[in-house]
């Protein structure tokens, strides 16, 4: 878990089961783990109302065997983020009230499942969400709009405009993203040798 | 610190069932009053005698109308004596004084559709939230529980004027509403407002939780007609004077008779505007609100005058 | 009251400047001769002529050249207007709760004419005059909240209530102390506060929120902000940072008085009646050290809490690089006298 930090910093929780007619669960290769060990807490039943939405290297055979083995109603296995967050859309679209979305990975796996699920109505207090994995951070830049993903340095050089960034912890759940401001703006060519940080 | 108050004219009285009136007040002055939002309240000042009344009522009316405020009262012959003095002494053409409108139950806009849930007199807020509803566009349902249609206050005209989307369930007739059923097939993104006996609130609410919906979809107003009490008396610190409390006031109500008026809002226990410091307090504090902490209240340290009474010895207020 | 509108610049060449009447009347926001953040809220009630409570939405005579500054700004990022799609009706009461002001306060320049849902808008400083249907956007060219606050001086933010908070789901912000409506859009009262040091455990937020979650129709609240600024530029966003930010370096002794502005801002908060929403105007008054230094208490004050401000203020205020220069320009109109309560000049 992140060190504490200042009240617009996202914080996770672990996922456990919660009341619900339908349970909606995304992880990424990292937070699978996360819903192998959510499955010792869970009532026989819960995964009957399971639909598992697995990305990226969720698609080695290591982590997709213990997930089928929960034998969820419904199991979709993508190769990639975008794909996992696109199915969840649809899924979302046709869902009702009662519906759980649970979410493990990193930061930036959980930031835009959660941005989709806010965009389709869901609450934030349906939304349950467990960190694993790498620090790295999604950041967008100040100045040219441009999102980074894998932001694993401080300061970072912004793909977009090519300004250093320092990131800041200033998060915004509607960007799915840290706020990256240029770190060298008032003295252009002072910024320091970004370091490994968020890893 | 409050708004001055509106002086309003009665400008139309109906008895809509055997227990229900509904009032329409018009600005004294002509012109308009203020705007409002559905589920939005006004406290309305009455003068029986040398007493001052205030009792809080939903508005009713469109939101669009701000012609006149409408609002709905039943007749509890065991409350206080508000909607009594309502319901007796107010005829077309009586002068009253409100506050301006305040929401204690506000519809959350960002809804992909609103379910509407009333039982009995709680019909009222939610009629100006339809009102709302359809004025904007927005998808509403309005469930309506009552014993029978008789007891079912605006029930036409809400058929009428809204159709399918008022459904009623009159006990009587063997159809009580199923909140679980109902509850079970919303679409996602829906807000649940319910309002009428706390009965039938716990009920939805239970229900709803059960069935996994969030608290932020969860809305319910809360019509705490502060019982009638017993008469007690407080010690106002800073003056030094002794305030009695009659049977059928609250302690607010009897500080600002006795010229040493508190800020309020709600007047309900819900918002926390009237927020006392108790310095001393030999007896119990009769908690009514719904603000105050658990810890809050254990510390006795604080009290809500507008609903909250005290037994027995003596009260000291920081007042 | 007839005002005579400045013709000035807040960019390139920046020839803004107040004339002698706007320095009288500038709002200078210290009381005493330290600060620190407090929950300094009080109610939003008129005042004396020729203060900027005369009107509770203030009109001054930097008008025209701000409301053009605020066009260029917006023409070359749409961004800094926005308003959630839940937030329309907001934006209808913010119309309302403007033209009405703005009529009733300076009715030689803004004239409101309703018939039912029809209204007539004249806003002669702009030159506008337009017939539109209160409630329906597609009468008007933008959105009401645009409309509306292309119109009216200042940043305005418009809070949703919901949940035990306020959220940050509309606003018009283009002349900010350093944050992003386009970052912060969608955050709630604690959230959009988080940068702010201190105050979160001084437990100012939490006093500070609760209090406005109670905020009653008809009874606005207001209360001020300040920072200082280099060069009177409205516009210093995170977004243009790398355009302003060098400035920061070329404070002298020579210039300081000429460059560097106290910065007020003028907040006040209203209930929105038919949204249930509040609207945050931020009213942004700006004045050179050397104009301001025209009133002996206001120097003498200044001096003082700017010697004495905490650093971690400093710092988050963005005044780090040129405080020394601006402390040594103020000791010199200190003469150690005590000054006399309240803000206003002596
Ligand atoms: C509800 C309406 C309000 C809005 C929209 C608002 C907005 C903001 C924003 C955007 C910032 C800048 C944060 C950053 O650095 O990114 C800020 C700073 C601040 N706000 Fe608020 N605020 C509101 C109400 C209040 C209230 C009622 C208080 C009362 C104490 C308050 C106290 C402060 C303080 C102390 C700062 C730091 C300012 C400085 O040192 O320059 N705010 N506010
Ligand atoms: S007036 Fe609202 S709690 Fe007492």
């Amino acid at each position: 878990m992140p060190e504490t930090s200042i009240k617009s910093r996202p914080v996770y929780g672990t996922l456990a089961p919660q009341p619900g007619t339908r349970h909606i669960l995304l992880a990424d290769g990292d937070g699978a783990a996360a819903i192998v060990d959510l499955a010792r807490a869970a009532p026989p039943e819960f995964f009957e109302r399971a639909h598992i939405i697995t990305a990226p290297a969720a698609g080695a055979m290591a982590v997709r065997a213990p997930l089928r083995a929960l034998a969820p109603a419904v199991l979709d296995e993508t190769d990639r983020l975008a794909a996992a967050l696109s199915r969840l859309a649809e899924v979302l679209a046709g869902a009702g009230m009662g519906t759980r979305l649970y979410v493990a990975g990193t930061e930036g796996t959980i930031g835009q499942a959660m941005q989709v699920a806010l965009d389709a109505g869901v609450e934030l207090g349906a939304i349950a969400t467990e960190h694993r994995g790498s620090r790295a951070r999604r950041v967008q830049c100040a100045h040219c709009k441009t999102f980074i993903d894998e932001v694993t340095t401080q300061p970072v050089a912004c793909s977009g405009c090519g300004l250093m960034l320092f990131v800041r912890d200033h998060y915004s759940r509607r960007l799915a993203a840290f706020q990256g401001v240029c770190v060298d703006a008032e003295e252009p060519g002072s910024a320091p040798t970004p370091e490994e940080v968020f890893t | 610190m409050s708004a001055p108050s509106i002086a309003v004219r009665v400008s139309e009285v109906a008895a809509v069932t055997p227990l229900v009136k509904r009032f329409r007040l018009e600005p004294e002055s002509g012109g308009r009053l203020p705007a409002f939002s559905g589920g939005a309240h006004i406290a309305v000042e009455m003068q029986d005698g040398a007493h001052r009344r205030r009792n809080a009522f939903s508005l009713m009316g469109s939101p669009s109308d701000t012609t006149g405020y409408v609002i709905g009262v039943r007749r509890h012959d065991n409350g206080r004596g508000g909607s009594r003095y309502m319901h007796e002494r107010v005829t077309p053409g009586t002068m009253l004084r409100i506050a301006h409108p305040a929401n204690l139950f506000p519809i959350d806009g960002r809804a992909r559709k609103h379910l509407l849930l009333a039982g009995g007199i709680g019909i009222t807020p939610l009629v100006a939230m339809a009102e709302q509803f359809a004025r904007d566009g927005q998808p509403f349902e309005l469930h309506y529980a009552a014993r029978s249609p008789e007891h079912a206050a605006f029930a036409d005209e809400l058929l009428e004027r809204f159709g399918p989307a008022v459904h009623t369930h009159f006990s009587a007739q063997g159809r009580r509403l199923a909140c679980a059923s109902l509850l079970a097939e919303q679409p996602l993104g829906t807000h649940l407002y319910v309002c009428g006996p706390e009965t039938l609130m716990d009920e939805a609410f239970a229900s709803a939780r059960a069935l996994g919906w969030p608290e932020q979809s969860l809305h319910r107003e809360r019509f705490a007609a502060p019982a009638r009490g017993l008469p007690f008396a407080v010690r106002l610190a800073r003056s030094g004077r002794r305030v009695d409390v009659g049977a059928d006031q609250s302690m607010l109500e009897a500080l600002e008779a006795a010229g040493a008026p508190v800020a309020s809002l709600c007047r309900g226990g819900a918002c926390g505007q009237c927020e006392t410091r108790v310095l001393a307090c030999d007896g119990t504090l009769l908690h009514a609100d719904h603000y105050l902490s658990a810890a809050e209240r254990g510390a006795g340290g604080k009290v809500m005058p507008c609903v909250s009474r005290f037994a027995g010895r003596s009260l000291t207020l920081d007042l | 009251m007839t005002i005579t509108f400045r013709r000035e610049t807040f960019r390139d060449d920046y020839n803004f400047s107040n004339s002698a009447v706007g320095i009288r009347r500038f709002p200078f926001p210290f009381d005493r001769d330290h600060y620190m953040y407090a929950v300094n809220i009080e109610p939003h009630v008129k005042g004396h002529p020729g203060t900027i409570y005369e009107s509770l939405i203030d009109v001054d005579e930097h008008y025209v050249a701000e409301m053009q500054d605020r066009a260029l700004v917006l023409a070359e990022d749409p961004l800094r207007s926005q308003s959630l799609p839940h937030m329309e009706l907001a934006g209808w009461d913010l119309l309302e709760l403007l033209m009405e002001q703005l009529a009733a306060g300076y009715p030689a320049h803004f004239e409101l004419r309703r018939s039912g849902k029809r209204w007539r808008w004249v806003n002669r400083p702009l030159g506008i005059d337009d017939t539109f249907v209160f409630g329906a956007a597609s009468t008007l060219p933008y959105g009401p909240m645009e409309y509306i606050t292309r119109q009216a001086q200042g940043d305005f933010c418009i809070l949703d209530q919901r949940d035990g908070n306020l959220w940050m789901d509309a606003g018009m912000v283009t002349t900010q102390a350093d944050w992003s409506l386009d970052f912060d859009l969608g955050m709630n009262f604690m959230e959009w506060h988080a940068p702010v040091p201190r105050a979160h455990e001084m437990g100012v937020f939490d006093r500070a929120l609760k209090f406005m979650l109670n905020l009653g129709q008809g009874q606005p609240m207001r209360r001020f902000n300040w920072t200082m600024t280099v060069n009177p530029r409205l516009d210093t966003s995170p977004e243009t940072y790398p355009k302003w930010g060098p400035d920061r370096r070329s404070v002298t002794a020579d210039n300081v008085g000429d460059k560097v502005h106290l910065r007020v801002e003028l907040q006040s908060f209203w209930r929105l009646p038919r949204s249930n929403a509040i609207v945050f105007p931020i009213r942004c008054y700006l004045i050179k050290l050397e104009e301001l230094v025209t009133v002996p208490k206001w120097a003498r004050r200044m001096h003082r809490v700017l010697r004495d401000l905490p650093p971690d203020l400093v710092d988050y205020k963005g005044l780090t690089r040129w405080r020394p220069i601006a402390v040594d320009y103020l000791a010199a109109f200190d003469d150690g006298a005590a000054t006399s309560p309240g803000i206003w000049p002596d």
